[in-house]
């Protein structure tokens, strides 16, 4: 299973520039996600690698092969569409056997993958199906044994669960990650769903506008976003973020945001270098680490404000609190929730070690 | 709406206490209504009557036509006249009625069928599907194509068929048939084509690659709408031509229609209107045949089930 990288690439369509200068590998069997909103470039780098459109520049490698100028079917990747892309006049066994076809196989062994394929996804009753027969899961599956077949050493997949309900795609999000598990195939995954990201991959790359905003683990993409675009793409409800300017008092750094609230800022990990007095700067607050109760010494703030809206969805609670113009989310458990009321006051802090701070005229991490 | 009585189980009598009426205000006809149907009666026996009037004569014996009541029904149906057309009638010095000129526009129909469809939809299949250089100017050359008038290139056609040996037989009728009609067929298959999802397209692209294959398990099994339109447009079209039969079929290859126009316009003797209304209704019966026969073939969704519903 070999690893993938993306050396230099650019893609332009016309004159307008969709990916300039991108630089992205990963290791093989790895399970990438490629994350970001519509029109970030995700779909169209997922398509370069597929080869259904060609690079403007650049280089791409699949283990220590240069595949840039290779054909699709050339190139050792099955690929699982948003749509399906079920043949629609094939049944669901042909469908498996015409994702085999440019592979030239005897027929036992053609037979042999399809019939590993069928019982892995439990398509064995559906086999003499046509596509029109099948509910939208069973289409779904019958579009990853059509990837699976091919024993292909990258598996990709555009935005696969989007056109399911929840309920299935929550089964299909684990049915896919324990196919990775078995299998090891080296995957690159593209969604614009947080959920499925941080659940399936080992490695996420944020894009927004073209570029890379980070790159990581998971967690490394929660706990310590890069950049304001990724503190507030990551998490839902999105992580707090509140101006403020820094304040150096003796060799103790503390900001002051508007209301003069006061963020003791000691004890946080900085990336780069401190900040100078007076530097404009955003603080990001997740909304689960919020603690309810009176301040204790590792908080770095304490915020007294009133609750302006509470939403329960049984398994936990946000509350919303107005601060100035702001709200601030919260995450609570849910029975405390229930005893709140709108408009009653609540003390709520914030450990200084989960603060992420942003530097408010670049927008990267400090 | 008015079919909601018929989907409502019929109301019994222990039923009739659960089940509620809803009395509708029964629909009306209104005038506008009455102005379209009357509309639509008059265009309807502006095409009946003459073809009634096709139909009686060609079962009527020549004495009875002489009376000159064209409306009234056959006294004595008689089938002579079918019979004559098909196989007595003279057209010009041979008088062997109109088998031959069937004949040829049976062989004149087949290998035009056959090559104009075949050539345009893979044409318009790589025009659609596959990336053609310069496809935009190609179409664009294609459209206007479609709109020279034959007469303009009719001349430099003859040339070039009797350059290619061709002139005076079946084939080069053929020929011209498909080599005219393919910039329409072309577009036609080509706007069909570019419907299929682009999803679809690149799948099969990924797990095969194979240019002819793709189109031979794929796509041609997903055309099955697009390629009875056009058969019956063909069909219609070849069966019915008589400019291109005439100009470039010669004496031994002339089609139906040729024969048929040969046939009625006699200028000396008696006009044997029974037969010549005979041959006129065997000359278009063949295209009918072929248009009740493949209007049952119309199938729905050429992508059902390919794309999420």
């Amino acid at each position: 299973m070999p690893s993938v990288s993306f050396e230099h690439i650019v893609k332009k369509y016309g004159e307008v520039k969709v990916l300039s200068g991108l630089n992205l590998a990963i290791d093989h069997s790895d399970f990438l996600v490629l994350l970001g909103p519509s029109g970030c470039g995700k779909t169209t780098l997922l398509n370069l690698l597929a080869g259904l459109v060609d690079v403007s520049s650049g280089r791409i490698m699949i283990g220590a092969r240069d595949v840039t100028e290779l054909d699709p079917k050339d190139r050792g990747l099955a690929m699982v569409f948003q749509s399906y892309a079920l043949y629609p006049t094939k049944t669901v066994e042909g469908n498996l056997r015409f994702g085999l076809s440019a592979l030239k196989l005897p027929r036992e062994e053609a037979d042999r993958r399809i019939k590993w394929a069928a019982s892995l996804l439990q398509l064995e009753a559906l086999m003499g199906r046509k596509p029109a027969q099948l509910s939208g899961g069973q289409r779904q599956r019958v579009a990853i044994g059509r990837a699976l077949v091919k024993h292909a050493d990258v598996l990709l997949f555009d935005e696969p669960l989007s056109n399911l309900d929840a309920k299935l795609r929550t089964e299909m999000r684990l049915e896919i990650k324990k196919l990775h598990e078995e299998l090891k195939p080296t995957v690159v995954y593209v969604t614009h769903d947080q959920i499925e990201a941080m659940t399936m991959a080992t490695k996420i790359a944020v894009m927004n506008g073209g570029e890379i905003q980070q790159f990581g683990t998971p967690d490394e993409v929660y706990e310590q976003p890069a950049n304001l675009f990724v503190a507030g793409f990551i998490g839902s409800p999105a992580m707090n973020l509140i101006e403020a300017s820094a304040v150096w008092d003796g060799e103790r750094l503390s900001a002051i945001a508007a209301d003069g609230l006061h963020f003791d800022l000691s004890g946080y990990d900085y990336c780069t270098r401190h900040p100078s007095q007076d530097q404009p700067i955003i603080i990001g607050m997740r909304p689960e680490h919020f603690v309810i109760g009176e301040p204790s010494s590792s908080a770095a703030c304490s915020l007294q404000l009133p609750v302006r809206i509470v939403e329960r969805t049984g398994s936990d609670a946000i509350l919303s609190l107005s601060f100035g113009s702001l709200l601030i989310a919260v995450r609570i458990e849910p029975d405390r929730a229930a005893r709140l009321k709108v408009g009653e006051l609540v003390t709520v802090t914030y450990p200084r070690t989960k603060l992420n701070l942003f530097d408010a005229q670049s927008g990267r991490r400090l | 709406m008015s079919d909601i009585a018929t989907v409502r189980p019929p109301v019994t009598a222990t039923e009739a206490s659960v089940e509620v009426m809803f009395p509708r205000a029964k629909k009306r006809i209104r005038g506008r209504s009455i102005a379209v149907l009357v509309f639509l009666t008059m265009a309807a026996l502006f095409f009946c009557v003459p073809l009634y009037v096709l139909v009686v004569t060609s079962f009527k014996s020549m004495d009875q036509i002489r009376e000159g009541a064209i409306f009234s029904l056959p006294r004595q149906w008689t089938i002579e006249p079918w019979i004559y057309a098909w196989s007595q009638a003279c057209s010009g010095i041979t008088c062997t009625g109109l088998r031959g000129g069937f004949w040829n526009s049976v062989a004149i129909l087949f290998p035009s069928l056959i090559a104009s469809i075949s050539l345009s939809a893979v044409t318009g299949y790589a025009l659609a599907l596959w990336n053609v250089r310069w496809t935009g100017a190609f179409l664009f050359l294609l459209f206007l194509c479609a709109f020279v008038p034959f007469q303009i290139i009719m001349y430099p056609l003859i040339v070039i068929t009797v350059g290619m040996g061709i002139y005076g037989t079946l084939w080069a009728v053929a020929f011209i048939h498909t080599v005219l009609s393919m910039p329409v067929l072309t577009l036609i298959f080509r706007n069909y084509y570019k419907d299929i999802p682009a999803d679809l397209t690149k799948a099969a692209i990924m797990d095969s690659g194979s240019f002819w294959q793709i189109f031979v398990e794929i796509i041609l099994p997903m055309s099955g709408n697009i390629l009875i339109v056009v058969l019956i447009m063909q069909v219609t079209h070849i069966w019915n031509d008589y400019l291109i039969g005439v100009t470039f079929g010669g004496l031994g290859a002339a089609p139906m229609t040729v024969n048929l126009a040969n046939m009625v316009t006699v200028s000396t003797g008696t006009v044997a209107y029974n037969a010549n209304m005979a041959a006129a209704l065997l000359t278009a019966i063949p295209p009918l045949f072929i248009y009740f026969l493949l209007g049952k073939f119309f199938v729905q969704g050429i992508a059902a089930g390919a794309i999420k519903g």
